[in-house]
């Protein structure tokens, strides 16, 4: 009997500790699948095209690179503020990709920032396609 | 006086001055600039032509977001650095934040501003609300050429003068003391 009680203990904590995760916490592929879902229809995601996109300016004073660095698994830094910013890549930093608010937020923002204008699906997708690939 | 009282005399004089030099640490930041503002005649428009930073300028009720959000790429400036104008418009225009896009959510944004219009300078009395905490009046005064030679402000590690935690370096939680500041080397 004691012993039942404290299997149904020992569960309890669990789904405990697992609620008290935030409610929308993805996985990297997931949020790639739901990128995928919105560029429906085309060729499907490159990492070698997402990482020339990631290095290179696009008509802007920035690249994705000039705050994250050529290597997303190393730390980087404002370009402008000079503040660091945690590594890129989700080898070297598991809280990356995992909350789809602050993955809509930051490509919105930094897309603005480097193109003055949104990110397709197809960029978004293959930046991640290549970011995944990227090793600590 | 007998040996015994001597000793006492001493250390009641060692207790004063101790409590004298803790009392002039914590005004050294104001009193000057009280007589300066004074000396100019500025008395009836407050300090530095009303432009002057509040106090407390972080209040003892943070906020998460406001902590988590606005620190991502630069430091959670102390609400009380600018008046509740000031931050109305910075929060208005955060699509176009100084070159960088920093834009938040309609929710997000909406709580922010309410903390940060809550908690803005009690001590600005000028009509007036610059977008940089660097153009008011007291910062300029606290940073001249007679405070802070010009190649503190050339030095990589300073970089702009956003960058208050280069020689603040408790910037981050408000806290400005003059006997803390570091000039980087």
């Amino acid at each position: 009997m004691f012993r039942i009680f404290y299997k149904l203990g020992l569960v309890f904590v669990a789904v405990a500790g697992l609620a008290a995760q935030p409610a929308f916490a993805e996985t990297p592929n997931e949020i790639l699948a739901s990128i995928q879902k919105e560029a429906a229809g085309t060729p499907g995601f490159s990492a070698a095209r997402g990482e020339s996109f990631f290095k290179a300016k696009h008509g802007g004073e920035w690249s994705c690179a000039s705050c994250h660095t050529e290597n997303p698994a190393a730390l980087g830094k404002h370009a402008k503020t000079g503040k660091v910013i945690d590594p890129l890549a989700p080898s070297a930093n598991a809280e990356r990709f995992t909350s789809p608010k602050k993955v809509d937020k930051w490509f919105k923002r930094n897309c603005n920032d480097v193109l003055s204008r949104a990110c397709t699906p197809q960029e978004k997708g293959d930046v991640l396609a290549y970011l995944l690939t990227v090793k600590k | 006086m007998s040996i015994h009282k001597q000793k006492n005399f001493r250390m009641l004089a060692v207790a004063l001055l101790a409590m004298g030099a803790t009392m002039s640490a914590a005004q050294a930041d104001d009193d000057r600039d009280e007589r300066y503002g004074w000396r100019l005649g500025e008395k009836s428009a407050g300090k530095y032509g009303g432009e002057n930073r509040g106090k407390p300028l972080q209040p003892a009720q943070t906020n998460a977001k406001f902590q988590k959000e606005c620190s991502d790429c630069h430091i959670a400036y102390a609400p009380g650095l600018l008046p509740a104008e000031s931050w109305r418009k910075v929060m208005a225009g955060l699509d176009k934040h100084f070159g960088s896009d920093a834009s938040l959510d309609a929710q997000d944004n909406k709580e922010i501003t309410a903390f940060l219009v809550n908690n803005a300078s009690n001590r600005w009395s000028a009509p007036t609300a610059p977008l940089r905490i660097s153009e008011t009046a007291w910062f300029k005064r606290k940073h001249d050429g007679h405070e802070i030679s010009p190649a503190v402000w050339k030095n990589p590690l300073v970089k702009s003068p956003a960058n208050c935690a280069a020689c603040h370096p408790r910037a981050d939680r408000g806290d400005f003391n003059e006997h803390d500041i570091r000039l980087p080397k």
